[in-house]
Order: C-alpha cells, then structure tokens, then sequence
C-alpha cells in the first residue's frame, strides 16, 4: 500500500490529538490526523462537560492561540455556567455541559475544512526508524506512513485495561481495543512508564429518572462563551439535575468493597485524590452521610444522564442497586455500567519543554499518555506539542511557555519538573502569578504569541488588535488625567482626604468603584464599549498586585535565562545529595528556574548549579 | 571545586592548633603529609613530613568522610601543637600540594551553607556563637546555629499553607460540597501566626541586646563617686578618680559580665550648670549616653530633683555609704557596701527583659518577620470584604509564605493541595 509523506503525523483524534493536528496545520505543516475511525474525532469519553476552575482558563488559552477546542464547545454548549461568578475575576472559569454529538459533529468539520490537515484512518502499531529517528508510523494493515515528526496521544489505549467489578479485560475506552504493540515498541526506547487508573459512573436513561423532585440547576442568563471570537450560543439549552447519595446508599457500598475492582485488589494504578470513586468517598471520609451528584445530560436531544459524582469499578449488581438507592433514581435505568480502567502513562519528566520526549528523535506525546486527566489539560498539550513539532519541521525556535505567561505553561512545567504521582489535573491553585494569567485576559498573553509564528487567523488577528487598540486607549486616558481627593468626592467617589493625586486606574481599584461613576469624569471615555469597560475595571483591580509580582516574575525570567546544556553532567557536582543528583538527571531541568523548583531543591543545591554552568561558560569562553 | 585549608584556631603561641582542610583532595593531602595510608574516618597519630621527608611535627590526624563533616566534604583537621612556627610550615607544606589554596574568610561556612549543612539563621548562629563572651549570648547563638527559627518559621508556614488552602478550596471546588464560610478559622490561624510574628519581631531588640551588651549608665551630681563605683565594679581603675567635682568628663566604658549578661557600664561627667565649655560638653553628652541606656543608675541625695526621667528597672541610691550613719539604700566604691545589691538589682532587670528574646535575633530576620506581619494584616482587612476578594487575600498569604521562606526552605503548591486533600472530601 501507498504511503503518504507528511511533516507531522499526529496519532489519536481525541482532546490532545485534534488540537495537536489543527495547530500544525496552521503553522503550515503538511499534518495527518491519524484516527482508527473518522467517528472517533473529538469523542467526549468521559463528562459531557468543558471547561471549570483552570479548566475553563485552560480553554481560553488554547482559543487564543486559535485553537479549536474553545470554538466548538461554544457550539455543543447546552448548559453554560461562569464557575465563582461571586469571586475575583482571576478565579473565575467559564464551563458548560456540552452535547456530545454537537461536539463531534463541529470538530470533524472544522478538522476536514482545515487546510494542511488530511484525516487518516487506521489503526498505528508500530513506528518507522531510521538509527534513533522515528520517521513514521506502520498501520494494522502493513500500510506505511512517512512523517517527519509523529505527535503521540494515545490517551489511556496504552495497555488499557478495563475493570468492572472482579471481571477484567484489555481495552482502551469502553468498545475500543488497546495498543498493546504500540506500547512493547515504546519499551525498546526505555521509556519510564507508570499505571494510573481512573474511573466513570454508570450512565442512565434520563426518561427513567424521575424529575420531578429534584433540584434543578440551569445556566446563567448571560452565559459567557469559551471563544474570543464568539458571543452568541447556538444549541438549545438544558439545566442538570441535582440530588444526593444517603446512608442506604453508603451501606450498599461498603457491603459490597471486596468486589470492586479497586478494592478487591485487582487495581495497582493510582487514581485521581480530586475525582475519587464513590467506594472511595464512603471509605475515606465515612463520617459524611451524603454525597452530591449532578445528573448531567450528554445533550439536547440524547436521553443518556451522565451521574457525576459516583464513579465506580463495582459489579453491575451493585451498581444497580446503589443508583436505585437513590433518591429519584429509584427506578433509573443503567445503560452503561460504570468502570475503571487502567493504562500506562510516560513519566513526563522524559519530555522536554516542548513535549518531545528525550532520547528519541522526532516523537512528542500529548495528552493522558504524560499522566493528565481531563479533555482541556489534553488540549493544551496537544497545542504545545503541535506547535513545536511544526515548528521544529520549519527549523524555527521552540515556542516555549512560562508560569509567568499561561496555566499551559504551569502545567508543562509541572509535569515536566516533578512529574506525576495521581492523574494531573488544573487548578487555578497551581497558578503563583493567578492574578495575572486570568481567563478573561488570555488573549492578551497569547494572541501575540500566535501572531508572531503566522498561526493566526487573519479574522482573530484583527478583532485582536482593534481590541488592544481600544483597551489602550482607554487606559492611556484613565492613567493620564489625575484627581485630587476633592475632585473625587465631588464626583460622588469616597477617598481619604490625604491631598494625594491619584488616576483613574488608581481610583478604578477602588471596591465599589466602577467605570461607569468614573467615565463622566473625563472626556471621551463615554463611547467606551461595555467589553472593554469590564476589561479595564479587571485590569485595575489586580494592577497593584501585578506590579508586585513582577519584581518575582523578574526574578524567575533571569533563573530561565540561565539555560542548562542538555549534556550538563549533573552527577558530576560535588556537595549535591544523591537524591537530588537522581531527580535532576530524570528531570533535566531546561534552565536554573526549572531546576529551583524540583522538589526538594535547596537554594545551596541551585548554587552549586550555578556555579559550575558559569564556570562551563567561562571556560569555553576561553577555548574559544 | 578547590580543597581549602586553614588555621581554624585562633592565632598565636596555645598548647594545640587545629589546621583544618576541606574539599576533594583534602585525604589525599593528608595522606601526603602523613606518609602512610589512614583509616577513612577516625584519629590517627602521625609525624607530619614536608615533601623533602623532614619531620614537622607530630599530629593528630582526624578524618571526616563527606557528607558526615562540618563542611559536608571530605575533611581533614591536623592537631600539632600550637607553635607559631609549626603552624606556618605545616601550611607551608599544604600550600605545596597541587589544587590547594588557603581558604577565604568564611570559606568553611560558606561550604557547609552551600552544601546543604547549615541553613542561613544557622550560619547566623554560628558566627554569633563564635563572637559569644558569655552565657546568656552562647545560649542565644546555640539556639539559633540548632535550626530554631527554622522550626519555627516551618510552624508558620505549615499554618498559613493550612490558612490557604481552607480559601483556595472554596475557590477550586466552588461547585462541590465544601465548607462555605471559612474565614472565622483562616482569621484565627492568621491571629495566630501574626501574633507570634509580632513577638519575636519584637524579641530582636533584645536579642540584639543580648548580642552586643546591655547599656547601664551610672548618673548623678559631681563627685558623689561615680567613678569610684564604675572602678569597683569593674575591679580595676578604669576612670580616674580624684576630690575635684567634674574630673569625669567623657563616657568611660567598661565591658563586663554580670551573671552571664554583657554589661557595658558607662561613667558619665556629673551633671551640674556650669560655665566650663568642656565640663558642658561632656555633661550634655553624659545625658544622652544616659538618656539611651537601657538602666540607669541614680547616685542621688534624698528629695534631690532628678534632670534625667528615671524609667521602669533604674535604680535611685544614695552615695557614698561610707560617710552615712543609717545606710540602708546606699551604696560606696570605697568600701563596697551596697554593691551587691546593686549588681543583683541590674542582674535581675536585665534578666527579667532577656526572656523576652526570641529566637530571632538579627536585623534581617526582624524585616522579614515585619514584612510577613504586614502581608497578613492586608489577607486580614480583605478576608473581611468577602469571597469577591479571596483570591487577593491569597496572594497576600502567598506572599507572606514567600517572606518565611526567606529565613528556610521553600513552599511548593502540592503542599498546598496535600492540605486541601487531606481534609476535605472532594470530587463529584
């Protein structure tokens, strides 16, 4: 059979692939999508849900490098809701419940219109090498596949097994077989794997649930949408359900441990603290009576109920008398039992910055396969990993992200630092610099990244820049009229009347302060767009903050400046413990900021480093 | 890395002097010196040769394997005997010896800090430990050079992670069952923390006291025996002393230690009006030395108005109890009648002031024990206005953390998380 060249072939349609794909072809890469069926492309194989508390900012930065994700969960959003509408707008996140057939639908459509981007399909079994380079894929049925780069997102089809209650079987979601072969050529590289497991509930016929009693949660009135580009919703909105596990429930349960698979023994992979299954939940924290569920619909019009809240490896039997324990579950018909499955990650300490994994010439991973969980985290690798892997094919620079530009760049730096030891998963929590990398402002950390590589659409590019136009304007109008205390108060505005001038971004700081009591206080300012207005009063709130943390983020960029050679012999430094010795040489930290926060570096440890990279320098400086 | 060596005792003619060397090579020279092979740790006595074979003396030899050593590298110490010319050859003989140099000022220290055997408030500790005269600053110094502000600064800071993590939670699991209002609980642990802040802030007064010496300056007219006083209690004639009013005319000070206290005693010119230009100079600076003292100790006549404000802890005696029929509160340098008296008085003043010391003692640790206070007061006034400012109030514990790490190690965000995830039951 005939064989393809491409310059980057990506393997998998999932979260990580998709995005892995579309951001190849934008750089203007010849990109194959590599999927076993054309069905598959964007399938949700777990929550019908997008976005959440780091998610959602995770979704926004991928939609403002122009990325796919944030455009199609506009599309298949039944339900959208601003998670922490009450708290600060850094920890705001936008998520909806997402129909799942919308979604697949919006996603093969977008891949198939993508210039660069041709959908293969078949099944990947092994890879073409030439000495340490892989330069392509080998399919089930002997066809080959020339690639100069191969993205690698997997997910958990690496050895998957999956268990319901006592009975195991290999399979990488449920219906689909794993890749076991895929996985024995991974080996040959001596990749470190781990197992991780992670689970779902049962899910039910919504038309056997009886409503009636239940809380009922809807979406907000103004819904906020994923995409900058987007401001209207399109598919018809659902609310979800909520109701509550009780002590019957419980009792069930813990009668019926030994026969779940995690508890029976059947399961070494370590699953997610955050996402824990409902034997989990009873066992660890027994002294709750209760637990919440929200019944999820997968879709407008599809009657399957997703039960969040009540993942589990137990038998059928169980689980079907747990849910009819619950209250309007009673007569609730399962139509998929719920099930755990395990599956080999990569230890992402392999991987450098740009997710290539080290050692092996030409691969990167994305996804679940470097230990995450969750559709938005699988996304954002597959955008780092098809960007470099671009980039790389046009002999350009890595397109790297920092802690201090993005929540992609936490997470690449987490996994990639200190690895994983559960199912890694975004919080806003992880973020140090939160108060600047929020979800409304995204755009405006990463728009001009994309612009910069020509990955840009010409559409994104100028809404874009007639934005920024506005936004600095109108700061440039507030940061330059000054006020005094009495000029304020006349205004109706309360200050101590300490004599100080302040502008109008100081005054903007202000609780109870908005742009509207300030606007008629200087001149021009009343055309100002409502959109720009809210950005401007978010800017405000944190600018004190944010030039506090710059003297960090200052500090942090000139330990990145200190780039660490990957042949740095690490072993070789007098006076560092052996244990750090051990972790620096699997994480080989990219740059002495890095290296600083590998658990348990000391700042004597980064002296050390420091030292010997000047002295490295210096003396090459001197052969030179 | 270079192998340093010095003399790690002090200066001089002394029954024995230790030469320390440290660094890669440091067994390899002392195997070169000794001449015969050495077991890899212990003591060994060896006659020490120069390379031509000539004895230089004979040593005890004690090897420390890293990172089993003050330095946390090999290490070797010589123990010859404290002659100034043994000492000089045996370095000598140490600076023959290809990739060894003479060690810096610090350079030991520096090593063990760089090496992970002692943390900054320990290296702080050491050196105050070195400079110790008496009790009270050994005490003070070992405290430190134990790793005590480092435990209590990991209190801090296992509090405060708990305090963040009560509000990060109610901000990364909004949807799920947590617990709502978590501020009357962070508000205490944050009291909690500020307080102890407060107080060993606070302390570094006095432990700066405890470092250099407490003041007590000893004031009164002229001629009342001032400095016959300062010349008893010091046990030697320190000031001079004659039958003219106003011979005292500078701040004489004598250093002494009183019951394990660095005390400096001043002498100050009696104070009086009077036309002498220099007499005045020397009055108005006796007030002012007086005046920052932290004792005061008044050599006064019954009823005699007092030019300087006596303050909690001074002492009012009356002088020379030698030539007073009914002496009870007197005191007199010549005879030394009432002395004890007085010095048991200062003794438990001071005394009483010291335990208010803390761990911390030095400048620094007191700015960034104020600037973690600050953060906190700020995470304190916003916590109140509500979760619309949660995650300002965050970054303000965040930054006080960041502060206390100053003084340890550092916070990473799982630890955070492992909080959250220890204590809360999450996930849907």
């Amino acid at each position: 059979m005939k064989h393809s060249i491409f310059d980057v072939i990506v393997v998998g349609g999932g979260h990580a692939g998709t995005e892995a794909a579309h951001a190849a072809a934008r750089m203007g890469v010849k990109t194959a999508l590599l999927t076993l069926h054309r069905r598959d492309i964007g399938v949700m194989s777990c929550n019908p849900a997008i976005g959440g508390l780091g998610k959602g900012h995770l979704v926004r930065e991928i939609d403002a490098l122009d990325g796919v994700m944030g455009r199609v969960a506009d599309k298949a959003g039944i339900q959208f809701r601003l998670l922490n509408r009450r708290k600060g707008p850094a920890v705001q996140g936008p998520r909806a419940q997402a129909d799942r057939a919308i979604y697949r639908t919006e996603m093969l459509k977008l891949t198939e219109a993508q210039e660069n981007l041709q959908i293969v399909e078949g099944e990947a079994v092994d890879f073409l090498m030439s000495d340490n380079c892989i330069n392509g894929v080998v399919l089930s049925d002997g066809a080959e596949i020339h690639g100069r780069k191969i993205i690698l997102t997997s997910g958990t089809f690496l050895r998957g097994v999956i268990h319901i209650g006592d009975i195991s079987r290999p399979g990488g979601r449920m219906g689909d077989r794993p890749s076991v072969k895929l996985a024995e050529r991974m080996d040959d590289f001596e990749v470190p794997f781990g197992r991780l497991k992670t689970g779902t509930p049962p899910r039910l016929d919504g038309r056997t649930i009886d409503w009636s009693g239940l809380d009922l949660q809807p979406g907000d009135d103004d819904p906020t949408l994923f995409s900058f580009l987007n401001n209207r919703i399109s598919a018809p909105q659902v609310s979800c359900g909520i109701t509550h596990t009780n002590e019957r429930t419980h009792d069930i349960i813990q009668k019926n441990l030994s026969r779940s698979a995690m508890y029976g023994g059947h399961i070494d992979g370590v699953g997610p603290r955050y996402c824990p299954s409902i034997e989990d939940k009873v066992v660890r924290f027994s002294d709750k009576s209760s637990h919440q569920i929200f019944l999820e619909p997968e879709g407008a019009t599809d009657h399957t109920i997703y039960p969040n809240g009540i993942s589990t490896s137990l038998p059928e039997d169980v689980q079907e008398d747990y849910v009819h324990s619950i209250f309007g579950l009673e007569n609730a018909v399962i139509l998929q039992p719920g099930y755990a499955i395990e599956y080999d990650y990569v230890d992402p300490r392999s991987l450098s910055l740009d997710l290539s994994l080290r050692g092996v010439e030409g691969l990167y991973l994305a996804g679940q396969i470097n230990g995450t969980t969750g559709y938005e985290e699988a996304a954002a690798q597959g955008m780092v990993a098809g960007l470099n892997a671009a980039a790389s094919c046009l002999d350009k620079e890595p397109v790297n992200f920092s802690r201090s530009n993005s929540y992609i760049g936490v997470m690449i730096d987490d996994l990639t630092t200190n690895g994983v030891t559960e199912p890694y998963r975004m919080f806003t929590s992880r973020a140090e610099f939160r108060l600047s990398l929020r979800a409304d402002n995204a755009d405006q950390r990463l728009t001009p990244i994309s612009i910069s590589l020509g990955c840009c659409s010409q559409e994104r590019k100028e809404k874009f820049l007639s934005k920024m136009d506005q936004l600095g304007s109108t700061k440039y109008a507030l940061e330059s009229s000054k006020y005094t205390p009495k000029q304020l108060l006349s205004a109706g505005i309360k200050v101590s009347q300490d004599g100080n001038r302040r502008t109008g971004m100081d005054v903007l700081a202000f609780p109870d302060v908005t742009f509207e009591t300030l606007a008629p206080l200087i001149t021009g300012l009343d055309q100002t767009k409502p959109e720009i207005r809210r950005q401007v009063e978010r800017d405000a709130l944190y600018a004190t903050y944010i030039e506090r943390q710059k003297r960090e983020i200052d500090a942090m960029k000139r330990d990145e400046g200190h780039v660490i050679p990957v042949d740095f012999d690490f072993s070789s430094i007098s006076g560092l413990s052996n244990e750090l010795k051990t972790k620096l040489c699997v994480t080989k930290p990219h740059d002495l900021a890095q290296a600083a926060r590998i658990d348990g570096m000391t700042p004597a440890g980064l002296a050390l480093i420091l030292a010997r990279l000047r002295r490295d320098t210096s003396q090459k400086k001197r052969e030179a | 890395m270079d192998t340093i060596f010095a003399l790690a005792s002090a200066q001089g003619k002394a029954g024995v002097a230790v030469i320390r060397v440290s660094g890669p090579q440091a067994h390899q020279a002392a195997l070169q010196l000794s001449g015969s092979s050495l077991p890899r740790q212990g003591t060994t006595l060896r006659v020490l040769k120069d390379q031509f074979g000539n004895p230089l003396d004979e040593a005890l030899v004690l090897l420390f394997s890293g990172p089993h050593s003050f330095t946390g590298e090999n290490t070797v110490e010589f123990q010859v005997h404290g002659s100034i010319a043994v000492i000089s050859a045996v370095l000598q003989s140490l600076s023959e010896i290809d990739g060894l140099r003479i060690a810096e000022p610090g350079e030991f220290t520096r090593r063990a800090l760089e090496n992970g055997k002692l943390d900054l408030a320990q290296v702080e500790g050491l050196a105050d430990l070195i400079d110790a005269e008496t009790e009270s600053q050994r005490k003070q110094a070992q405290t430190l050079l134990s790793g005590g502000l480092g435990v209590l600064a990991e209190r801090w800071r296992r509090d405060l992670i708990r305090a963040a993590s009560l509000i990060e939670v109610t901000i990364d699991f909004a949807d799920e069952d947590v617990p709502v209002d978590v501020t009357p609980e962070v508000s205490g642990l944050l009291s909690g923390i500020q307080a102890d802040l407060q107080k060993e802030a606070e302390g570094v007064g006095i432990a700066e006291r405890i470092r250099h010496g407490f003041e007590v300056a000893i004031v009164g007219a002229p001629n009342v025996g001032k400095s016959t006083l300062l010349n008893m209690l010091a046990g030697r004639e320190a000031a001079i002393t004659s039958e003219y009013a106003g011979t005292t005319r500078d701040v004489i000070e004598v250093r002494m230690d009183l019951a394990g206290l660095p005390v400096t005693l001043l002498d100050t010119a009696g104070l009086r009006d009077t036309d002498d230009h220099v007499e005045n100079i020397g009055i108005s600076l006796a007030r002012k030395r007086a005046e920052s003292a932290d004792l005061r100790v008044f050599l006064v006549e019954k009823g005699e108005d007092l030019t300087i404000e006596m303050r909690d802890g001074d002492i009012r005696l009356l002088p020379k109890a030698d030539v007073r029929e009914n002496s009870e509160i007197a005191v007199s340098g010549k005879t030394g009648q009432g002395v004890d008296y007085l010095i048991s008085h200062i003794t438990r003043v001071l005394r009483d002031r010291s335990a208010g010391a803390g761990v911390a003692s030095h400048a620094r640790h007191r700015e960034t024990l104020n600037s973690a206070n600050e953060r906190l007061k700020n995470a304190q006034t916003i916590l109140l206005q509500g979760p619309e400012y949660y995650d300002i109030a965050t970054e303000e514990m965040r930054s006080a953390i960041r502060s206390l790490e100053m003084l340890v190690g550092r916070v990473g965000v799982e630890d955070l998380l492992d909080e959250i995830f220890s204590s809360f039951c999450l996930g849907k």
